[in-house]
């Protein structure tokens, strides 16, 4: 399976996503400059976190415009898969691949700390791979990840299992103190409704190995394997 | 040549943090009148178009595919011929 990690100017976890899937998985990824006008030869895309375009007007606004993002739409349309973290997330909403938006965290601080996630659909191609009732213990680092859709959307998205993963205390109970940036139903990660595309604010590529405080990133990446190889 | 100026302000139905801060600040400051603050942000385009008619369906699309997120923003405009 060959991963590509989209670089866009201003992106800062490339590097890490890169590093996850080479070193630590020992899969093929190959950086795709931003520039770039086709996306084939990989199996999934990642849209990695950072502050691409500086965060000018809105987080994303311009990078979801850059050529390459051409490709990764029309490969999402195709069933590719998508996985954006954190800007990637932003990219992703931008781009009108996800539904709702993201802006500014409640508190109007910057974020940075280890969460829990409860997973809430165990039958997306990036959480097939998780045991049942299992948290995942995966960092933010964001000021804009306070999650918004407007009720219709939400109540569509909910009922057709588009919540992937929601902050939860490190008993897994789906609280108010346990949300870092006031998204609402306390939602850190999204997907379309094909399942395909993933959008997270949490970070698994910084949480692959037991020297960086948790490797249960790992199994994102592990469950996309699962699933791809399942489809071959 | 037309300017647009283009005020950018969140959905009424979504809260504003910025805005809550500043009004906390000023109810501290004294301002116990101040009911309601929301933050923008303001833009000005300056661009060519044969009319006013045109200028503002430009400004509409601009506005709509790049400059707001409809998902959360709303947006006003004034067009000033220069």
């Amino acid at each position: 399976m060959k991963f590509g990690v989209v670089v866009f100017p201003g992106s800062n976890c490339d590097l890490d996503a890169y590093h996850l899937v080479k070193d630590v998985l020992g899969e093929q990824v190959d950086y795709i400059w931003h520039q770039e006008e086709s996306v084939a030869g990989f199996d999934c895309i990642v849209l990695p976190g950072g502050f691409s375009y500086g965060d000018y007007l809105r987080c994303g606004a311009i990078a979801r415009f850059s050529p390459v993002m051409k490709s990764v739409v029309s490969f999402a349309g195709g069933g590719g898969l998508v996985l954006g973290i954190c800007n990637g997330f932003q990219v992703l909403l931008e781009a009108g691949l996800l539904p709702g938006a993201l802006y500014r965290n409640i508190n109007l601080q910057f974020r940075c700390l280890f969460t829990h996630l409860k997973v809430e659909n165990l039958q997306t191609p990036f959480t097939v791979g998780l045991e049942a009732g299992r948290l995942l213990k995966i960092p933010i680092a964001h000021g804009e990840g306070n999650y918004y859709a407007d009720p219709d959307t939400l109540r569509r998205m909910e009922k057709s299992g588009q919540i992937v993963f929601r902050y939860a205390t490190a008993n897994g109970e789906v609280t108010d103190t346990a949300n870092p940036n006031g998204s609402l139903a306390n939602i850190a990660g999204v997907c379309n409704e094909m399942k395909n595309v993933l959008g997270m604010m949490p970070h698994p590529e910084r949480a692959g190995e037991a020297a960086l405080g948790s490797e249960d990133g790992r199994l994102i990446f592990k469950s996309i394997l699962k699933s791809w190889e399942g489809s071959r | 040549m037309w300017k647009a100026e283009i005020r950018v302000l969140l959905k009424k139905s979504v809260l504003d943090p910025q805005g809550q801060a500043v009004e906390n600040a000023l109810g501290s400051l004294g301002y116990g009148n101040v009911q309601d603050v929301r933050i923008g942000k303001y833009l000005e385009v300056s661009f060519d178009a044969g009319s006013r008619q045109e200028a503002e369906a430009q400004v509409r699309e601009m506005s709509e595919r790049l400059l707001t997120n409809p998902v959360i923003e709303d947006y006003t405009f004034e067009l000033v011929e220069e």
